[in-house]
Formats: structure tokens, C-alpha cells, sequence
């Protein structure tokens, strides 16, 4: 019962800094901003090339986007994580007889809310800019669990690096030279059938590709629900194991200090 | 709970060992006892391993080898049972400056499961008993460092625990907020509990504690009352300052046949020395250094200090330990 209230209040506690910095939130939101207004605009006609199964290139990107900003939310995880590290704040949590998995719990709550609020925000976004979905409010949910379990895994992933390294450079550098090149090999921007066959290929195990994948099959007709379970339950199989090595390098970090 | 309490030493440390990754030998064979409602003093300079003993009782790292009780309970056995005992105010603060002082302090309650009313009143108590009811709702970054670190004492306090751990609680503070801090840390002791604090100014350790262990390269080389230390060393201390460097050789030639002065010491321009009577010793004093043709800027007679036990014990002073620990 403790691990859920402790991870609970750890949560409560890290949502209480972003309330107190809502600049923070639109920092966060230029970027997928910019993609859906500004990228969305200039690759408009991209549709009208063979291989697009739809028309309107807006209602394309937009899940993309949505799942994009979901991972590189979660890749700046570790960052607040050094930050407590630094101040004597996780020392604090650890004198006390808190539960040790709720500390990695805890941030791995708060980012399934912000990747929740994030999404919901976006798709707004993408709705005003014309995106349509014939896939509906279930369509719309799967989309959300999808962004979710994308961001956990990586999230906890981005915990791991952090307490393993200690340093908030090596965060910056993960999030800019591994995120970003598996949002290009994934299928976010562009339909899969236009993607050069070995990037198809290495898409396959590609954690983003199967978010993407699961929303925008949610969000067109007819969703082909054993395909969607299958990825997400992909998702939920790696966020076991991101949760797990996130627990094991917090336990070699203790050993450390 | 019984079998804590019950418990006549606070703290119980038999041979710790600890030598961290990069081969420093942190602590070795560390020797404690801490009786019940008292303050004690761990004192040494940077790098003694003070702050590591307290990591070790706080259960924040484990030790290579020893033994280790607090408030009665196994700290390697019991750890979670040690935390709701336990009290800390580490040399990090560990206060969370995005939130503001009340929060700061509720969250301590959270994490030790304290709630309702009972939590609610607990932190408005603290927050009264510390001065902090007006910056209660303000965010802890904008707090003075006396502000901050009585924050920090009130989190330790949330759970009521019977042993208070103080890691160099006066640092960085100001002259005002220290003494402030001391009369605080005497009330709470005189309240009953435990606390245990490491301080490398001697005069804290003097004026705060009862008892007190002189820790040098991790071991306990002198442990008493600070009377009982202090009267250890015979007489009175003299310091002569020299205008000039010289040899310890020198000055004992010169003094040879003169003075009745043990201990004596040379360290640059300073001759350290103790006599009987301080007062009669140095008219001779000066009188066979001058025939020996050594200069003399100053002298200082005092009864002995906790500084004199750490510089008979470790053959240096502490500004000297601290500095050697920064090369």
C-alpha cells in the first residue's frame, strides 16, 4: 500500500513544479507546433504521391506527431532526476522509509499525465488544422494508450541513464542521438511504402514505429484490432523491461553512494 | 518499538571499514558509542570521515566491514526500521527549492506516513517552533541559508524520531544564525533526543556537546567529555608568535635549561608549547629566546581548547588537517 501512496506523492510533487513553471509546458509544445503548422503546411502535397493512402496529409501527421512528442517527453526524464541527485534531494527520500520503487514510479506516473495532457493538446491541434479520423473516440483512446506506453519505456530508460551516469550532458546527448534518429527510421513523417526497404526493415523494431503504427490504425476505419493489441502489447513487454533495469540501476546507484 | 526505546545508547558502532571505488580509505575501524539524550560531537576536519559515518547509521551506503546500531536496531539488518527512527540534516540540504516550505515539510510526513489532522498539525508545530510560519507558503529558493537549513531540521523532525543526525549543521551560515542554531540544537537535546552531530569547528563541539570523538583518517584517536579531554592536556597552552621562521630544534635549544614547557612545537613562526602556570612560564620564556637571539611578534597564554586535544592527538591543527585534505 505504501509503494502506491509514496509513488503518489512523488508524483503530486513533480506535477507541483511544472504548475509552477506553465512556461515549461509551452516550451514543450513549440516544437510539435511547429511540425503540425509549419511541416504539416509545406509537405501538404506529399499525399498526392503513390503509396499515401489517404488524402489529407495533416490527418497523417498528426498521430505521428502526437507519438513523437510522447518520446522525446519521456527522453528528458532523467533530467529532473539529476537535478535531485545533485541537491540532496533523493538522499532526503531515501533517509526516509519510503518505498524504493515508488522514486522510479513516481516519475514514470507524472510522465504518463503530461504525455496524456500533451496528446490531448496536440490532437486539438491537429483537429483545428483540419485532421479528420474516421477511427472516432476509440480511435482517439488508442492513440493516447499508445503515446503513454511509448513514453514509459523511455522514460524509464532516460531514469536509467541518469542515475547511471550522473550527468545531465548525457541526457541531452541520448535524447539528440538516439530519439531523433528512430523518429526518422519510423514511419511518423512519411508512409511506410515510400521508406527505402531497409529502413522498413529496421523499422520493425523500431519501439516508435509500433505506437505509430497502433494509432494510426485505431484512427482509420475498420481498425484492424489484433494488429493494434500486438503492438501494443510489444510496448507494454519493453516497458517491463525498461522498469526493470531502471529498478536494478537505482539499486547500483544506492551501492554506489 | 519496546526494544527501541529501551535502548540505553543511541548509537552503537563497533569496527566500522569503508574504502570507496577510487581506494579511498574512508573510514577504518571506526569505534562509537553514543549514550542516549546527549549530544555528541564527531569532530575532525574535511575528509576524517565524518560524513561517512553518518551515511552508514543513516543507512544511505553500507560499510565493507563492522558492526552498526541505532536506537538498538541493526543498521545493515533493519535499515527501514533504522529510517523511522531517525532523524537527518545532511550537508546537501535537502530541501526541495521548487516548493515552498509547508510543502517541503508535508512531503517529509507523506514519505514517513504520517496523514489526516495528525500530519496537518505536526508541520504547523514545526513550522511555528522554526520561525518559518510567515514563509511558510513562500518557495523554498527564496529563503536565507539560516531559513533553509532550520527547514532542513524541521524535516528530520516530522516523524518524531529518537536519534537526530546533524552533518556540519552550521556551515555556511552566518555568525547571527549559528548561535540561533545552537540554542535550538540545546533545546531539542534537552527535549530528550539523541543527537549526533560532525562539526569541524571545534568551538561548536565544545560549546554543544557533552561527549566528543576526535576522528582522524577514520578512526577515533581521542573520545570524552570535552572537560575530560581537555583536562587530559596538563596547564596552560602558550603561543608564541616568532618574527621569523624556526626550527622546533632551536627553539627547544634555546629553551633548554630555562622554562619548564611540554609539548613543545614549532609550525612556521608558531611555537606551541604548555606550561603549569602560563602566566609565570613566560617572562623566562621570553627572556631565553631573546639571549638566544630569536624575535618575538606575540604571545598567547590560554586555558586549554578542544583545538589544543585535536593538535596533541593528530599532531596538526585543523585549519593545517583541512588544508593538507584540499591539496
Amino acid at each position: 500500500m505504501n509503494f502506491l501512496s509514496d509513488s503518489w506523492f512523488l508524483t503530486l510533487r513533480v506535477l507541483r513544479h511544472l504548475m509552477r513553471q506553465p512556461i515549461f509546458i509551452a516550451l514543450t509544445l513549440i516544437q510539435p507546433i511547429i511540425w503540425l503548422g509549419l511541416y504539416g503546411q509545406l509537405f501538404k502535397r506529399v499525399v498526392e504521391l503513390p503509396g499515401f493512402q489517404t488524402s489529407s496529409y495533416i490527418s497523417f501527421l498528426t498521430p505521428g506527431v502526437i507519438i513523437m512528442s510522447a518520446l522525446f517527453g519521456a527522453g528528458w526524464s532523467g533530467m529532473g532526476i539529476i537535478l535531485d541527485l545533485d541537491r540532496g534531494v533523493m538522499d532526503r527520500f531515501l533517509i526516509a522509509p519510503v518505498s524504493r520503487p515508488a522514486i522510479i514510479l513516481g516519475r514514470l506516473v507524472y510522465l504518463a499525465i503530461v504525455t496524456l495532457v500533451q496528446s490531448l493538446i496536440l490532437f486539438s491541434m491537429g483537429f483545428v488544422l483540419g485532421a479528420r479520423f474516421a477511427g472516432g473516440a476509440p480511435g482517439l483512446f488508442v492513440l493516447l494508450v499508445a503515446a503513454i506506453s511509448l513514453s514509459i519505456p523511455f522514460g524509464a530508460l532516460s531514469l536509467a541513464m541518469a542515475l547511471m551516469v550522473r550527468k545531465q550532458e548525457s541526457v541531452i546527448g541520448a535524447v539528440n542521438f538516439i530519439l531523433l534518429p528512430l523518429t526518422f527510421m519510423s514511419p511518423v513523417f512519411i508512409a511506410s511504402p515510400l521508406m527505402p526497404a531497409w529502413m522498413v526493415a529496421a523499422a520493425r523494431f523500431n519501439p516508435l514505429n509500433w505506437a505509430v503504427q497502433a494509432g494510426r490504425l485505431a484512427l482509420a476505419g475498420n481498425p484492424d484490432w489484433p494488429n493494434i493489441l500486438l503492438k501494443l502489447a510489444a510496448l507494454w513487454v519493453f516497458g517491463l523491461f525498461a522498469i526493470w533495469l531502471a529498478t536494478r540501476a537505482f539499486r547500483a546507484y544506492q551501492r554506489s553512494a | 518499538m519496546s526494544n527501541s526505546e529501551s535502548s540505553p545508547l543511541a548509537i552503537e558502532v563497533r569496527g566500522l571499514s569503508k574504502t570507496y571505488k577510487n581506494s579511498v580509505k574512508a573510514l577504518d575501524g571506526l569505534n562509537l558509542i553514543v549514550p542516549s539524550g546527549s549530544i555528541f560531537a564527531l569532530l575532525g576536519p574535511n575528509g576524517a570521515g565524518k560524513s561517512t559515518t553518518i551515511k552508514i547509521l543513516t543507512t544511505l551506503c553500507r560499510p565493507d566491514s563492522g558492526e552498526a546500531r541505532v536506537a538498538g536496531i541493526d543498521v545493515l539488518r533493519e535499515p527501514q526500521r533504522v529510517r523511522r527512527a531517525i532523524g537527518c540534516v545532511a550537508q546537501k540540504s535537502g530541501v526541495d527549492e521548487s516548493c515552498t516550505g509547508r510543502e517541503n515539510l508535508t512531503l517529509q510526513g507523506q514519505l514517513h506516513h504520517l496523514h489526516g489532522a495528525d500530519l496537518k498539525q505536526r508541520v504547523e508545530t514545526l513550522l511555528s517552533r522554526f520561525s518559518l510560519i510567515n514563509a511558510a507558503s513562500r518557495l523554498a529558493s527564496t529563503y536565507s541559508g539560516g531559513m533553509k537549513r532550520r527547514l532542513d531540521i524541521a524535516m528530520g523532525l516530522i516523524h518524531r524520531p529518537q536519534v537526530l543526525f546533524l552533518d556540519e549543521p552550521t556551515t555556511g551560515l552566518d555568525p547571527e544564525a549559528r548561535v540561533e542554531l545552537w540554542e535550538e540544537i540545546g533545546r531539542l537535546s534537552a527535549e530528550g533526543l539523541s543527537i549526533l552531530l560532525t562539526t569541524h569547528y571545534l568551538e561548536e563541539a565544545d560549546r554543544l556537546a557533552q561527549n566528543v570523538a576526535i576522528i582522524d583518517r577514520g578512526r577515533v584517536v581521542a573520545e570524552g567529555t570535552a572537560e575530560s579531554l581537555k583536562g587530559e592536556l596538563r596547564g596552560d597552552s602558550v603561543e608564541v608568535e616568532l618574527a621569523e621562521a624556526a626550527s622546533t630544534e632551536a627553539i627547544s635549544a634555546a629553551l633548554q635549561n630555562t622554562v619548564v614547557v611540554s609539548d613543545l612545537r614549532v609550525s612556521g613562526k608558531t611555537v606551541y608549547a604548555r606550561a603549569e602556570q602560563g602566566a609565570t612560564a613566560v617572562p623566562p620564556m621570553l627572556v631565553a629566546l631573546e639571549a638566544a637571539g630569536v624575535k618575538v611578534a606575540s604571545v598567547k597564554v590560554a586555558r586549554p581548547t578542544l583545538d589544543d586535544v585535536y593538535l596533541r592527538h593528530t599532531g596538526k591543527t585543523i585549519q593545517q588537517a583541512e588544508a593538507q585534505v584540499n591539496q
